[in-house]
């Protein structure tokens, strides 16, 4: 058989999409997975680089340009056994990465075509092992050496469990919530991130051997202490997430019918509060102001248009400026939600019984650039303006949740952000850090990567010491 | 999972469950809560630690049948479980010694009050207990009650046992008659007698706490739903609270908030009442 012939000047394949009027009725996933004939002409298109840029810009590192050229030669399954070999994951971020920012932006084809369709690429490899071998994979391996604690089970400490784990370290994760996931259970929809994908890939880490307890808060339910000194643990990784929502800090936030984005999706996502007869409801009205700008304000927007209500995203700064995903802004658009710029909520005003009736508002025009870089919103004086609404949802922003710093006094942070050195380990010896907890709100992928550092360097910090250990014997 | 250990039906509407939870029973403290989902559909709802033993790895929670949910866990049998319990969640109740503490609680909040009250007692205070019930058949946890304090008053709303009235009016007149205030009070159970007491106490200067119970959904500050306003600013009771300055806080508006999903809790406890068969 003659080799698949490269062709870079084909088009970039898309993947199907479910039309807009279809998927607002439900949670139904938006995107679509390649087709074998678009997974292999996309996968064609590689330029098989000497030097890949794309496999430096992914925080991973995954091998992408074998894994694409995997998929040229018709092995699907070798594709997905060398994503494998850096990450356990790409059903999840096939479909959640900002491949735009990292492989894809660094894709040599990207300069004078599009580039490749790398994440795409990633999510076919993820659906066929599903699809076809998902059962053959399961590994049962039983390590047998150091106890690693994880705190929370968001992406940040999944991956670290994964590197740990093929390492033979006993890994327990600790989830303070009901479900496994961190923000991709609570914040991610489902019409983003299907939870069979999420379920399937944290059950692989189960079956290499990695423990997940549930309802564990630490700091409140055990110590760090306790975890070293009383459960046998030899280090623990922090990767406790983003959880604490900023909130508007405008007359009127505590009306019913203001959420923070945080609430508003985990009521859905989390407690199913879009299902019919939900035990944890959601006040959804005709119409709905999601404030921000990033992909809390994106999928919470979309899930309010999903609920039947009409649904405007108010943004103080310009399209440009948006920080969600270029995907989910799009999807959004097609959904029907109207995007409102340059303005900013200064007051929300209700009815006698505390309900959401009319928010002010104020336009904005664009100044220098602040602290993020970005154009500042600088407001217009008297150009306030009122609309009636009956659901706030406030997206803008998290600061690391603070439970554990709080019985931790001797964990120092810095604004509420746990402080790390290069090997994202803390001011604690064997306690390491790392993603949203460390970094603010940040990405699933850059969590990841923290996962990743974390663990090469726990393993190291704990190989010195037996190490060390032995060289005191000798 | 969570094991029941041991079921003590208080009244019709009232249930004690002592359940196994042996991280929670070894660093519970007094104030502090809990979140529970009886069953693996349920939503998560806030209930105070009303005791907890380390030697047995176990905790004790009392709740009257509200909502759904509350009716769910209060109907759970002896020899069940629950599907979550996490915790110990919010901050230990404020305890020092100051003299003379007395105690308000009214409804499931005279089984909310017990650690706190042990608590002051142990400080070296001396606690006096106001417990409220609508009639004497609903008292509950009387033993218990004199167990942890030195002085229990109970008052009815139908005058049926004790003071007539409620509890506070039974601090004023218990004030008016002995002539001495307490130091400190601390004040727990429904919204309108939170408000009540904390009207009072600032009305005679005595500084008083409440633990209040706003909806929650994670309890762990994540999501912002129990947020209440104390003192002009916006507080997350999960993780800053359950207790406040009851001068402080803006009971309106925390009922007004706790009224938010009132709608669909009604809907949701007739059809609860209709699975069961309680429709005549």
């Amino acid at each position: 058989m003659a080799a698949p012939k490269r062709n870079p000047k084909a088009p970039r394949q898309m993947p199907p999409e479910v039309a807009p009027l279809v998927r607002v009725q439900g949670a139904v996933e938006v995107a679509g997975g390649f087709t074998e004939d678009q997974a292999r002409i996309e996968s064609l298109r590689c330029l098989d680089c000497k030097d890949p840029k794309c496999v430096e810009a992914c925080p991973l590192h995954i091998d992408i340009k074998s894994f694409i050229q995997r998929i040229t030669q018709g092995d699907v399954e070798g594709a997905f056994n060398k994503i494998s070999e850096r990450s356990p994951f790409p059903g999840i971020c096939g479909r959640v990465c900002q491949h735009e920012l990292f492989c894809e932006s660094a894709c040599l084809l990207g300069k004078k075509l599009d580039p490749v369709a790398i994440g795409s690429l990633e999510r076919f490899s993820s659906d066929y092992h599903r699809q076809f071998n998902g059962k053959a994979a399961v590994e049962n391996t039983q390590p047998t050496g150091p106890k690693i604690a994880m705190v929370g089970s968001g992406p940040a400490s999944l991956m670290a469990s994964f590197v740990l784990s093929q390492r033979n370290y006993r890994v327990t994760v600790f989830e303070a919530l009901h479900r496994l996931g961190g923000v991709l259970i609570y914040g991610v929809p489902p019409f983003r991130l299907p939870r069979e994908i999420l379920d399937s890939e944290i059950a692989r880490l189960e079956s290499m051997g990695v423990k997940f307890e549930t309802d564990v808060i630490v700091g409140n339910s055990v110590t760090l202490e306790e975890l070293f000194n009383e459960e046998g643990f030899e280090a623990v990784f922090l990767g406790t997430g983003a959880g604490l929502p900023y909130m508007l800090n405008i007359p009127g936030e505590n009306l019913i019918g203001v959420y923070t984005a945080n609430e508003f999706l985990t009521r859905i996502n989390l407690m199913h509060a879009n299902e019919a007869n939900a035990e944890t409801p959601v006040n959804i009205g005709k119409h709905t102001v999601v404030i921000g700008g990033g992909n809390s304000a994106m999928d919470a927007a979309r899930w309010s248009k999903r609920m039947g209500a009409d649904t405007t995203i108010l943004f103080r700064r310009g399209k440009a400026e948006l920080r969600a995903r270029a995907e989910e802004i799009e999807h959004a658009e097609q959904e029907g939600i109207k995007f409102e710029f340059l303005g900013a909520p200064v007051a929300l005003y209700g009815d006698e019984n505390g309900w959401l009736k009319e928010m002010e508002c104020l336009r904005m025009e664009l100044g220098a650039p602040d602290s993020s870089g970005r154009p500042a919103p600088v407001p217009i004086a008297g150009s306030n303006y009122r609309i009636p609404v009956d659901t706030v949802i406030a997206a803008v922003g998290q600061a690391p949740n603070p439970t554990l710093q709080r019985t931790t006094p001797q964990l120092i942070s810095n604004k509420g952000k746990i402080v790390v050195n290069v090997d994202r380990e803390t001011s604690m010896t064997k306690v390491f850090a790392g993603g949203d907890v460390v970094r603010g709100g940040s990405t699933v992928i850059l969590a990841m990567s923290d996962g990743l550092a974390a663990a090469d360097a726990i393993d190291r910090a704990l190989k010195a010491q037996k190490q060390e250990a032995v060289g005191a014997q000798a | 999972m969570n094991k029941i250990i041991r079921k003590q039906q208080l009244t019709p509407e009232t249930a004690l469950f002592e359940v196994e939870a042996p991280r929670i029973a070894k660093r519970w403290k007094p104030g502090q809560f809990i979140i529970v989902r009886p069953t693996s559909s349920s939503e998560r709802i806030p209930l105070t630690i009303v005791d907890g033993s380390k030697e047995r790895g176990t905790i004790t929670m009392v709740v009257q049948r509200i909502g759904k949910t509350s009716a769910v866990v209060v109907e759970t049998p002896a020899d069940g479980a629950f599907a979550d319990v996490v915790g110990p969640l919010g901050e230990p109740a404020h305890i020092t010694k100051v003299g003379r503490v007395t105690l308000m609680a009214g409804g499931v909040g005279v089984a909310e009050v017990l650690p706190v009250a042990k608590a002051f007692k142990q400080a070296g205070n001396y606690t006096t207990v106001l417990a409220g019930a609508r009639n004497d058949s609903l008292r509950i946890l009387r033993e218990e009650l004199l167990a942890v304090a030195d002085e229990v008053i109970w008052a009815t709303d139908d005058g049926s046992f004790g003071f007539s009235g409620n509890v506070v009016q039974l601090l004023e007149a218990t004030i008016k008659s002995s002539g001495v205030k307490p130091d400190i009070s601390h004040v727990i159970g429904p919204i309108p007698m939170m408000r009540a007491a904390a009207n009072a106490t600032r009305a005679l200067g005595i500084k008083t706490y409440a633990s209040v119970n706003p909806v929650m959904i994670d309890g762990t500050g994540m999501c912002g739903g129990c947020r209440v306003t104390v003192g002009g600013k916006v507080r997350f009771a999960c993780v800053e609270g359950p207790e406040f300055d009851a001068h402080e806080v803006d009971f309106d508006e925390l009922s007004r908030r706790t009224k938010a999903y009132r709608k669909q809790e009604v809907a949701a406890m007739e059809a609860h009442k209709c699975a069961l068969g309680l429709h005549a």
